[in-house]
């Protein structure tokens, strides 16, 4: 039930970001990646979610086993919040919507449309989809981003119940959250600038 | 599967959703064309399969360039690509989505407008066998066209350039069947030409729309 990134090199826009990047997410264990932004930290949790594949080196034991949180949520605004969580819990194959609503404090607005919410309700509708996926490992990206105290708060003891439960999770913030967990920070990993063969290499 | 296919069309027909724009878009073309013609009735039967097969098309390609893009400004792409449903799954019942919150409308309207064109008395079932058996191509054909386009802003321009070509083959044999069906002619042939166009485009595009999906999604 682990995670490990082997020697994985990723880029973006043809561009390589990162290289070199190792490290093993056991069961349990919650891993914190730093950086400044634009250094690659979004990249690599997508080549590790499966949405691009990998300059150099392995991801081995994420597939179907990870949910990914990007900085959309994916919210439909003519769906209520029962309805998006539903539809979300359905394609992952699981039923049951209460635990998701009840850890993020939604049963309030659970019959509101999408796009009557704020930004920090919509941020909390698509963190609570991250439980409704029953998958074992979360991926976050920058999670907090208009967030309150409270809801952090919220996210935190969520990701917690999680990670007790054997789970694990990776997350890309810029702010504390007081979470235990290894800090990874991925600017070591920047990739030097190589010469990569180009379509102009023909020309 | 039958998740996402009942939240598209919940999302299709609420406010917003497009629902009714190519129906609306149908009845216009249909209602105008006896006003520009002029009142002859005979020129009016002869061109009558042409007019609503093309009409028909035109409304199908009104809503393709919402199919995916809305799906990918949101987000709700990524998510999906990452979920336990294989992409191929994911357009293939995206097209069927719009297939029946489009097509099959269409096929519904039809015979009504052919009394506005006044369409041939042994006309009706043929329109409405062709268009049954070749708007699913339409929607395939559009979804591809969609996969293709789907991380470009306004590429709604591009698609139409990129679909029409494709929709060509359909379009030919589809008011073909209409036409010699209003004719009293024989249809076999131009309707299992239909019927093969639009068999083959199920079978192959969404394999087609999952790996340039893939690749726009990097």
């Amino acid at each position: 039930m682990t995670l490990t990134v082997t020697n994985l090199g990723i880029s973006r826009g043809g561009v390589p970001v990162l290289e070199g990047v190792n490290f093993v997410l056991s069961a349990g264990d919650a891993l914190i990646l730093r950086g400044p932004n634009g250094v690659g930290k979004t990249t690599l949790l997508r080549t590790i979610a499966g949405l691009q594949p990998p300059l150099e080196g392995s991801v081995d034991g994420a597939e179907d086993r990870v949910a990914y949180a990007a900085h959309s949520d994916g919210i439909k605004p003519t769906l209520s919040v029962t309805e998006n969580l539903t539809f979300w819990a359905s394609v992952f194959g699981q039923k049951g919507i209460e635990a998701a609503l009840a850890a993020f404090d939604l049963e309030t607005l659970a019959d509101r449309p999408g796009g009557a919410l704020s930004a920090g309700q919509k941020r909390r509708l698509g963190l609570a989809r991250m439980i409704v996926t029953g998958r074992p490992i979360w991926i976050f990206d920058e999670p907090t981003v208009s967030l309150d105290t409270r809801a952090v708060g919220m996210f935190a003891d969520a990701v917690r119940a999680h990670l007790a439960g054997g789970g694990s999770a990776i997350i890309a913030t810029h702010i504390d959250l007081g979470l235990e967990g290894t800090v990874l920070d991925v600017t070591p990993f920047k990739a030097r600038v190589r010469d990569i063969f180009s379509d102009e290499a023909f020309l | 599967m039958i998740a996402l296919l009942i939240r598209d069309m919940r999302l299709a027909f609420r406010a917003g959703g497009g629902f009714g724009l190519g129906l609306a878009f149908f009845l216009i073309v249909t209602v105008m064309v006896p006003f520009s013609v002029g009142p002859q009735s005979e020129l009016l039967t002869t061109i009558a399969p042409g007019v609503l097969w093309l009409g028909a098309l035109l409304a199908c390609l009104l809503s393709l360039d919402r199919l995916l893009a809305l799906d990918w400004e949101d987000g709700s792409l990524d998510l999906l690509a990452t979920a336990p449903l294989p992409l191929e799954a994911v357009v293939t019942v995206k097209a069927l989505a719009h297939w029946i919150t489009t097509g099959l409308p269409l096929v519904l309207l039809a015979p009504v407008l052919g009394v506005l064109l006044n369409l041939a008395g042994e006309g009706y079932v043929w329109l409405v066998v062709s268009l049954a058996v070749g708007t699913p191509a339409l929607s395939v054909i559009g979804t591809f066209g969609a996969a293709l386009t789907v991380g470009l802003k306004r590429g709604g321009l591009l698609l139409s350039l990129l679909v029409l070509p494709l929709y060509v083959p359909t379009l030919i044999f589809g008011a073909e069947v209409a036409r010699r069906g209003a004719t009293g002619m024989d249809t076999a042939t131009p309707l299992l030409m239909l019927a093969g166009i639009t068999a083959g485009v199920i079978g192959l595009l969404p394999f087609a729309s999952a790996a340039v999906l893939r690749v726009n999604l990097r």
